[in-house]
């Protein structure tokens, strides 16, 4: 953990209480830390993302196919495969989100969709772009798009229209 | 197992913030006050404590329990700490039912509390969605309020459930709490007024969505020894029941509803359940709760429920996991008018008004949602409301049933993922 040179500042300082006692001192305290953050047995997820190919587990058990990937089968334990997803889906359901969580509120408004495909078992939570906002309706069909400069994060992948992409 | 009674609670009042008071000042204030209606109970006759607080983001001090546990003065008691999200209180509620009824200790005090207050608004949210897995969900949006729309938009499409029917619920809630000193905001809106909100994430407004919140609240639970030496109205905790699903929303499955004992699989025969428009932990936590307290029919055996409404939209879906009605008819329920209050005037024409109240103190959605303290605060108003001391409680007896006999509280974490059901009765 690393401390700015703002830690320890007085930011505010109730005055208008009676006394020491009623008058409590608060102080801006910053702290970030850097992670060393493993994908893990879901690394090929990412590295696929890198080289245009959208993966999902499927059982080697029970077949169930999961849209999102996970490396042992939810239904019956068993491990799973890597499989390509189908390459179009649809709008399972979605929100246009006009605030969110600090580090996103720069991109507000952004459209969260839950991605269905055909014969798979389980969805797959991504952006939509390339749509007007009053466009997106459940069942739209769509498919991924890439990024062309990896970050290595799930946001290296993000679902267009089909008719617009 | 052995019965398990709640002798005592105790509440601050919560608010967007409270920097005159840490953590461990607002658990004591609210353990005192839970002390105070039962002068009898001796420190002694007390074995031990848990405590209850979501996240240490918020708080930046880990083992925070371990400091309210001093500062209440009950070490070298046992101790220990739950978390469980949204359902932290819920949970905290059922570890000490389980103390007592495994016989592991007679008297154990429940004690949770957050301060959101320590970072503005949206590095809040952005700490809440570090509560969903941060490898596939949270980089996308990172945003809770985000999930439960892409939740309730799928209900929509299921069940025709209208924006109106969810703006009901904020007039409902916001109101009730208009009698409740304890509660954060209190108001009167029109559906209108709720629509005309700034937007937060299509279709959830401002108004759709609980704030965030300083505060703590406590339960006191006993074995029928030390309930009946100390309290003259115990209520007696008759069921407890808890239920999950899969982090990803994106992993749940589209199968089969569990039935409840007054349902049949006609009922959903073309449901796919729960998919992303049903809380199927919901359904398993009331399943498993009702099984131990013997109830068949919820809406004919409870009389009130106070449901975990972080946003209107989970407050009408979880009628539907409770039973209190079917599945896909949670909509007309509230539009009905049959979970709002009888006796008190709301500006809609309410056909049923007051058949069966759910969320008498103004739930989540008006009393905030101070994240540890939460569960506990709804356990404190169902004990206040069994033993018909909400008058002396909350200084007014508006929000006081007739003769409420059994209650039933709701806790739920991060779109569904642990979920509390417990059932407390009158003695």
């Amino acid at each position: 953990m690393k401390h700015s040179e703002t830690t320890g500042k007085p930011v505010e300082k109730r005055q208008e209480t009676n006394g020491p006692e009623g008058a409590p001192l608060i102080i801006q305290d910053h702290y970030e830390i850097d992670y060393r953050h493993s994908y893990a047995q879901d690394s090929p997820f990412f590295v696929g993302l890198s080289e245009g190919r959208l993966l999902g587990s499927r059982c080697t058990g029970c077949r169930y196919m999961y849209a999102t990937p996970r490396a042992h089968c939810m239904e019956c334990g068993a491990p799973t495969t890597w499989e390509a997803l189908p390459p179009t889906g649809r709008v399972h359901t979605f929100t246009v989100c006009y605030y969110g969580g600090e580090s996103f509120l720069k991109e507000t408004p952004f459209l969260l969709v839950l991605v269905e495909f055909d014969q798979v078992n389980t969805l797959f939570l991504s952006r939509l772009k390339g749509v007007p906002l009053e466009e997106v309706h459940i069942g739209l069909p769509i498919r991924p798009q890439f990024s062309d400069t990896p970050t290595y994060k799930v946001t290296d992948v993000w679902f267009e229209p089909i008719d617009r992409s | 197992m052995r019965p398990v009674y709640m002798i005592s609670g105790g509440i601050t009042k919560f608010a967007k913030a409270h920097p005159e008071k840490d953590f461990r000042l607002m658990v004591k204030e609210a353990y005192d006050a839970a002390l105070q209606d039962v002068p009898d109970l001796s420190k002694d006759m007390i074995d031990g404590g848990v405590g209850s607080y979501f996240s240490d983001h918020f708080t930046r001090q880990l083992k925070a329990a371990s400091m309210a546990h001093d500062y209440l003065g009950l070490c070298p008691k046992p101790s220990k700490r739950v978390e469980g999200g949204g359902a932290t209180g819920g949970l905290c509620f059922q570890s000490a039912w389980e103390a007592i009824a495994s016989g592991r200790m007679n008297c154990c005090v429940a004690y949770g509390f957050e301060t959101m207050s320590r970072v503005n608004t949206w590095k809040g949210n952005e700490f809440i969605a570090l509560a969903s897995d941060t490898n596939f969900d949270f980089p996308v949006g990172g945003f809770y309020s985000g999930y439960y729309a892409m939740m309730v938009n799928r209900h929509m499409h299921e069940f025709g459930t209208t924006v109106e029917q969810m703006a009901m619920v904020s007039v409902k809630n916001h109101l009730n709490a208009l009698y409740n000193p304890y509660a954060q905001k209190a108001k009167r809106l029109t559906v209108k007024q709720v629509r005309e909100s700034p937007m937060v994430a299509t279709p959830l407004t401002m108004e759709d969505i609980c704030t965030m919140s300083d505060g703590a609240a406590v339960c006191i639970l006993a074995d029928e020894t030390i309930a009946e030496q100390v309290c003259d109205r115990p209520v007696h905790i008759t069921g407890i029941g808890s239920g999950s699903d899969a982090m990803r929303m994106a992993d749940r499955p589209h199968g089969k509803v569990p039935l409840l004992p007054h349902e049949q699989e006609s009922d959903y025969a073309r449901l796919k359940y729960p998919g992303v428009h049903s809380f199927r932990g919901g359904r398993m936590a009331a399943k498993l709760a009702y099984e131990m307290a013997g109830i068949r029919n919820p809406l004919e055996e409870l009389s009130f429920v106070e449901l975990h409404d972080a946003y209107t939209s989970s407050e009408i879906q979880t009628y539907e996991d409770l039973g209190l009605c079917k599945y896909g008819e949670g909509g007309r329920f509230i539009e009905k008018g049959i979970p709002f209050m009888p006796g008190i005037e709301y500006g809609l024409p309410l056909p049923d008004q007051g058949r069966f109240p759910v969320n008498p103190s103004g739930g989540l959605l008006a009393c905030g949602h101070p994240v540890g303290a939460t569960g506990l605060m709804q356990a404190v108003f169902a004990f206040w409301q069994l033993q018909g001391t909400i008058e002396k409680h909350l200084d007014s007896p508006a929000l006081q049933l007739r003769d409420p006999r059994r209650g039933l509280i709701h806790s739920h974490a991060g779109t569904g993922t642990y979920i509390t059901v417990s059932i407390l009765e009158r003695t």
